[in-house]
C-alpha cells in the first residue's frame, strides 16, 4: 500500500515537472515576431552598470535603452519585452537555442562570432581603455610597463594585454566589480575594458569622483545586435538603429548612462553607420 | 577535429593543471599540518583547547570556499594590503593557498577525528596507565593507529581539495584550468562543448588514481582487531 502511495506521488511529481517543462518551451516557441500580444526576449547583462544592470527587476543602461527602441519600432511595447541575462560566455548558445530573440550585450561582431550567429547594427563602436584614479598620470597603455592592472578572467580584453603588453602585471578577476574594489584600496593602478563600460563603472555613485576613463583607446569594438543565423530581423533593427541616431534619443541615451563620468565618446567612429545586413 | 586540435596550440592546457597541482600541492601540505593540530585539540583534555578546534571547524567547514578565496583577494590583499611575495602574481598564488589549507584544515581534522574514533578507548588507557602524558600518548599510540583508520577519508578530502582548487579563480589565480576554460570559451565558443568535456576529463585523471590508490591503502593499512 505504502508502495504504491509513493509510487503514485513520484509519478504526479514527474508530470508536474514535465508539464511545467512543457509550458515553459511552448512559451518559447510561439515567438512568431512583431504580433501584437506577444513577448520578445532580449538578452542583456544584468552585472554592467552604465550597460545593461539588473536594479532589482527593472533594468537600466545604454544597452537596455536602445533594446527598448529597436524593439519599440520593431512593434513590441515595453511591457512585452522579456529581459534575460545573457553573459559573455553564453551568448552563442542562447541565440542558436533559441532562448532569446536578440542580445544587446556589448556583443562584439567579429568573424568568428559571425561563423554562428547573425548580427545587426552596430550601434556603438567602443575601444578598450584604462580606467584609472583621477590623480593617476597613467595615459595610455604605454604607461603600464611594471604597473599591477586588472581585468576579467578570459575576456578579450585580457587577452589583447597579455599578447601586446607582457610587461604588464595582469591579474585577472571574475567580475569588473572585484577589480574596482581592489583599485579602491590601491593594489591595482588601472583596470582595462571597454571604455563605455568603464565609463558605466565610474559613473556608479560608490565610485563617483574616485576614478577617470583615459580616453586613449586601443581597440575598435563594434557593437552589434546579436541575432539568431538566418533572422529576417536584420534589416528592420538597422533602420530603427539609424532612426534613433537620426532623432536624437542615441546621443541622450550615451549621455543619460554615464553621467559623472567625465566621458567622452569616440566621436570619429561614433554615431556608427549599421553595416549591411549579410 | 582539426578545429579542435589547433585548440591546444593556441591554449597551453597541460600548464593550467600544473597550476592546479601546484595549488593542490602546497595546500595539502598546510591543510594536514594545520588540520592535525586541529584535531588533537579536539581531542585533547583542555575544555579552551577542545573549543577553538570545534569553533574552528565550523567556522571554515561552514563557509564557501568561493567567499573565502575572494575575502583573500579583496580583504588580505586589497583592503589590508597584505603581500606574501613582492611578485604580484606570486602573492596572490600564496594567498589562494592559505585560502585553500584553511578551509581543508577543517575537513582534514574531522577526517582525523574519525580515525581517532576506530580506535579502542583502552589503547589511550592504557598509554595513560603506562605513564605517557597526552602529547606522548597521542604521538605513539592514538595517532599511528588513527591515521591508518583515516586513509579513506583523508584521500576523499585530497579529491575534494583538487577539484577545488579551480576556485582559486575567484582568488585571482586565472592562469589555472577553470580560468583557461573561460579563456577558450570567450574566444572559441562554437566548442563549448569539446572544450568542457577536456576538463571534465583532465580532472578524472587527476583524481581517478587518488581514489584507487587510498582504497587500496586504506585496506592494507588498516588496522586488523
Amino acid at each position: 500500500m505504502r508502495t504504491t502511495r509513493y509510487a503514485a506521488a513520484a509519478v504526479a511529481a514527474l508530470a508536474a515537472l514535465t508539464l511545467s517543462a512543457c509550458g515553459g518551451g511552448d512559451s518559447g516557441e510561439s515567438e512568431g515576431g512583431d504580433a501584437g500580444g506577444e513577448t520578445v526576449r532580449i538578452g542583456i547583462k544584468f552585472d554592467q552598470p552604465g550597460l545593461g544592470y539588473d536594479e532589482g527587476g527593472s533594468y537600466s543602461g545604454f544597452d537596455v535603452d536602445v533594446a527598448k527602441y529597436v524593439a519599440g519600432e520593431l512593434g513590441f511595447t515595453e511591457e512585452q519585452i522579456e529581459f534575460v541575462e545573457a553573459p559573455s560566455a553564453n551568448r552563442e548558445n542562447l541565440l542558436s537555442n533559441n532562448q532569446v530573440d536578440m542580445i544587446f550585450a556589448t556583443y562584439s561582431i567579429t568573424d568568428t562570432r559571425k561563423e554562428t550567429v547573425d548580427f545587426a547594427g552596430p550601434y556603438f563602436v567602443a575601444g578598450q581603455d584604462l580606467l584609472v584614479p583621477t590623480d593617476s598620470d597613467i595615459t595610455g597603455p604605454e604607461d603600464l610597463e611594471g604597473k599591477n592592472l586588472c581585468s576579467v578572467t578570459g575576456s578579450t580584453s585580457a587577452q589583447k594585454i597579455k599578447d601586446q603588453y607582457p610587461g604588464v602585471q595582469l591579474v585577472e578577476q571574475p567580475g569588473y566589480a572585484e577589480c574596482v574594489t581592489a583599485m579602491g584600496g590601491g593594489q591595482i593602478d588601472a583596470v582595462t575594458t571597454d571604455d563605455i563600460i568603464l565609463a558605466g563603472l565610474a559613473a556608479q555613485d560608490a565610485n563617483a569622483g574616485k576614478f577617470k576613463v583615459v580616453g586613449n583607446t586601443f581597440s575598435e569594438e563594434n557593437y552589434g545586435v546579436g541575432l539568431p543565423k538566418g533572422s529576417d530581423k536584420c534589416e528592420d533593427i538597422n533602420a530603427a538603429i539609424t532612426k534613433m541616431i537620426d532623432d536624437g534619443a542615441w546621443e541622450e541615451a550615451i549621455t543619460k548612462n554615464t553621467e559623472g563620468a567625465d566621458y567622452t565618446y569616440n566621436a570619429e567612429l561614433n554615431p556608427p553607420t549599421p553595416a549591411p545586413c549579410a | 577535429m582539426e578545429n579542435y586540435l589547433s585548440l591546444f596550440e593556441t591554449y597551453n592546457v597541460p600548464a593550467a593543471f600544473w597550476v592546479n597541482i601546484q595549488l593542490s600541492f602546497w595546500a595539502a601540505i598546510w591543510a594536514l599540518a594545520i588540520g592535525t593540530v586541529l584535531a588533537l585539540f579536539r581531542i585533547s583534555p583542555i575544555p579552551s583547547l577542545q573549543l577553538f578546534g570545534a569553533a574552528y571547524v565550523n567556522v571554515f567547514r561552514n563557509t564557501p570556499l568561493t567567499i573565502i578565496l575572494a575575502f583573500g583577494f579583496l580583504g588580505l590583499f586589497s583592503v589590508m594590503q597584505i603581500s606574501l611575495a613582492s611578485d604580484l602574481n606570486a602573492s596572490l598564488f600564496r594567498i589562494a593557498i592559505v585560502g585553500l589549507s584553511l578551509y581543508h584544515a577543517a575537513f582534514v581534522c574531522e577526517a582525523i577525528r574519525s580515525g581517532v574514533n576506530t580506535v579502542p578507548l583502552g589503547q589511550a588507557e592504557a598509554a595513560r596507565a603506562i605513564g605517557l602524558s597526552f602529547l606522548p600518548a597521542a604521538r605513539l599510540i592514538i595517532l599511528p593507529q588513527a591515521f591508518r583508520g583515516a586513509i579513506a577519508p583523508l584521500g576523499n578530502v585530497l579529491i575534494a581539495l583538487i577539484k577545488n582548487s579551480t576556485v582559486a579563480a575567484a582568488g585571482s589565480v586565472a592562469t589555472e584550468s577553470s580560468g583557461l576554460m573561460k579563456t577558450m570559451i570567450e574566444f572559441r565558443s562554437d566548442l563549448v562543448i569539446p572544450i568542457f568535456l577536456t576538463f571534465a576529463l583532465g580532472f578524472v585523471i587527476l583524481v581517478i588514481p587518488i581514489g584507487l590508490l587510498t582504497t587500496w591503502a586504506s585496506r592494507k593499512l588498516a588496522v586488523a582487531r
